[in-house]
C-alpha cells in the first residue's frame, strides 16, 4: 500500500488533535477532539471549517471549453453566466453517473471541482474526450477550504466585505487574509457557506485566520458526512455511481431544459437517449430519504423490504443524524414505494426493523437565496 | 475495591462480591469509537459463550461488535443504555457498563490482563 497523500493543512490537523484516516488516497481528518456530534451541531449553529483539498480542482480554458464540456454532461454550461456556479454530472453511455462536480465560470475560464476518489479518472476522461478542444489544467497547487454554517457569512465578511454580495452559487475572485482566492457561495452541508480555493502555500495562514474567529471550529469528514446526509446530498460512490441515472437519483434538475429532447442543444452527451427516455417515462427506482423507526442505524448495503416481504430497494448511505437526533439513511426504492410515508422494513442482525420513506432533504436547507449581488 | 481485569479487545471486567462479573468497554475504546448512538445488548437470562459477539455498539460512523471474554449467564443488562447510549462515552467504567454475567468458571478472569498490562498495551497503540 502506498503512503497516503497529505493536504496542505496536514500539519494543522495533527496540531488540532484530529484523528486522521485514509480517504480517497489522502490522509484526512475524520474528527477533531470534540467529536462528530458536536462538530455537526456546531456547523448547524455557528461556522465550521472543513479541509476539502483532496478534491480535484481543474481549469478549462479556451473559447470552446463550455461547448466541449457539454459533450460530457447534460448541464447547461454554454449559457452559464460569468460568476455563476452549477452542480452537474458526468454521464456514461448507459446514462449512469461517472462523477458529480461543481462548475463555475470565471471570465474566460471554467473551474471545476471533482470528487477526490474520481479525480484521476475524470482528468483522463476530460483529456481523452475534450483535450483537443480546450486546455485542461489540473490545479494541484491549490487547497480548497469550506466555511459552512449560519455564521459563515458573518465571519467571512470580516475578512472581505464583498463576500456579502455573493449570492448562493455565485463565484468571485477576492483577497482573503492577503491571499488571492476564488470564493463560491456553496457547500455540502445544507447550510449557508463558502468554498474557498487558495494557493497551497497560503492555505494554512488562511485557515489560522478563520479559526481565530470565535464562531469557527474545525470540522472533520465524519460530520461532513452526517451533515450532507441530513441535507439529502449524494455521496458519489455510495448514492451515485455508474449504474445510477440522474432520473433515478432525483437529479433531473441537473439535466438542463435546453439539453433535453426538443431543446436548443438537445442531447450530445453520453447516455442522452437513456436519460431522455427516463425523463419521459420515469425511472423504475427512486432515491429517497429513509427514517429508521427504531434507534438502530441502517448502514449502506442494508436491503429494504415491503410489507409483503418482497425486496423493495437498498440503503446506499446511513448513519445517525445529530440534528434529527435519530438514525437517518438514504437509498433507492422501487418507484411505486417512493411516496413519503410508505413503511418498509430492513433486517439488521436478524431483527426486522421499520423504516419510513421520507422526502429529501430531511433537514431543511439553510441556503441564502435571492441575493443577486 | 476489586481490581479490574481487561481484554486486548478493550473490555473491562469487574468481579462483584456476589460472584458475578460486570463487563464494559474501556475509556480508550469509547474514545476510539467516538459518539455512541446505539448499544445492543443480550437479554437478561441469555447464555453467552466466550468469543460470541453478544453486544453491538453503533457510533455515528460505524458498528462494532463486542466479543464476550467469558462464558456464562447474563444476570443483568444496563437498561439505561437503551435511551442514553451516550452514557458509554461519558462514563465508560461506571454508569456506562454493559452487562453482568455469572461466569461458568470464575478462574478464567485470572488469565486476563491486569491494569498495568492493559495500560502497556494501550501505550503501544
Amino acid at each position: 500500500m502506498t503512503e497516503p497523500l497529505q493536504t496542505p493543512l496536514h500539519a494543522l490537523h495533527v496540531a488540532l488533535g484530529a484523528r486522521m484516516a485514509p480517504f480517497a488516497s489522502y490522509s484526512m481528518p475524520i474528527q477533531y477532539r470534540s467529536g462528530i456530534i458536536r462538530e455537526h451541531t456546531h456547523t448547524r449553529t455557528g461556522a465550521g471549517l472543513f479541509d476539502v483539498s483532496h478534491m480535484g480542482q481543474v481549469r478549462l480554458a479556451g473559447g470552446g471549453a463550455a461547448a466541449a464540456l457539454e459533450t460530457l454532461t447534460p448541464a447547461d454550461i454554454v449559457e452559464l453566466p460569468d460568476g455563476r456556479q452549477r452542480y452537474a454530472l458526468l454521464t456514461n453511455d448507459a446514462g449512469g453517473v461517472r462523477d458529480d462536480f461543481m462548475v463555475a465560470r470565471l471570465g474566460e475560464h471554467l473551474l471545476i471541482v471533482v470528487n477526490a476518489a474520481c479525480k484521476q479518472d475524470d482528468i483522463e476522461h476530460l483529456r481523452g474526450r475534450i483535450g483537443e478542444r480546450c486546455s485542461i489544467e489540473v490545479l494541484d497547487d491549490r487547497a480548497l477550504l469550506a466555511l459552512q454554517g449560519p455564521a459563515a457569512a458573518l465571519v467571512l465578511g470580516r475578512l472581505a466585505r464583498e463576500t456579502a454580495a455573493l449570492g448562493f452559487m455565485q463565484v468571485a475572485r477576492m483577497s482573503l487574509a492577503g491571499s488571492e482566492c476564488i470564493v463560491s457561495r456553496s457547500g455540502y452541508t445544507g447550510e449557508d457557506g463558502f468554498e474557498i480555493s487558495v494557493a497551497a502555500d497560503r492555505a494554512e495562514t488562511l485557515a489560522h485566520q478563520l479559526l481565530g474567529h470565535e464562531e469557527v471550529e474545525p470540522i472533520g469528514l465524519g460530520a461532513r458526512d452526517s451533515l450532507r446526509l441530513e441535507a439529502g446530498l449524494c455521496l458519489y460512490g455510495q448514492d451515485l455511481d455508474r449504474s445510477t441515472t440522474p432520473v433515478e437519483a432525483g437529479l433531473t434538475w441537473t439535466v438542463a431544459k435546453t439539453r433535453r429532447a426538443g431543446g436548443a442543444r438537445a442531447g450530445g452527451y453520453p447516455g442522452a437517449g437513456v436519460i431522455d427516455r427516463e425523463l419521459a417515462a420515469g425511472a423504475a427506482r427512486r432515491r429517497v430519504a429513509l427514517l429508521p423507526r427504531s434507534r438502530v442505524p441502517l448502514r449502506g448495503g442494508a436491503v429494504l423490504q415491503s410489507h409483503d416481504g418482497a425486496i423493495a430497494g437498498q440503503v446506499t448511505s446511513g448513519g445517525f443524524g445529530p440534528t434529527l437526533g435519530a438514525p437517518i439513511a438514504m437509498g433507492y426504492v422501487e418507484a411505486g414505494l417512493a411516496r413519503a410515508g410508505t413503511m418498509l422494513s430492513a433486517t439488521v442482525r436478524g431483527k426486522t426493523l421499520p423504516v419510513e420513506v421520507a422526502k429529501l432533504p430531511v433537514v431543511p436547507h439553510g441556503f441564502v437565496r435571492g441575493t443577486t449581488g | 475495591m476489586t481490581e479490574l481485569r481487561y481484554t486486548d479487545d478493550h473490555e473491562w471486567l469487574r468481579p462483584e462480591d456476589d460472584g458475578t462479573v460486570t463487563i464494559g468497554i474501556t475509556d480508550y475504546a469509547q474514545e476510539q469509537l467516538g459518539d455512541i448512538v446505539f448499544v445492543e445488548l443480550p437479554e437478561a437470562g441469555a447464555r453467552v459463550t466466550a468469543g460470541d459477539e453478544a453486544c453491538v455498539i453503533e457510533s455515528v460512523k460505524s458498528a462494532a461488535d463486542i466479543r464476550m471474554p467469558l462464558s456464562g449467564e447474563v444476570v443483568a443488562v444496563n437498561e439505561v443504555l437503551a435511551d442514553e447510549p451516550e452514557t458509554v462515552n461519558a462514563d465508560p467504567l461506571g454508569d456506562g457498563w454493559f452487562i453482568r454475567v455469572l461466569p461458568d468458571s470464575p478462574d478464567d478472569l485470572g488469565a486476563l490482563l491486569d491494569k498495568a498490562a492493559y495500560d502497556e498495551l494501550v501505550g503501544t497503540l
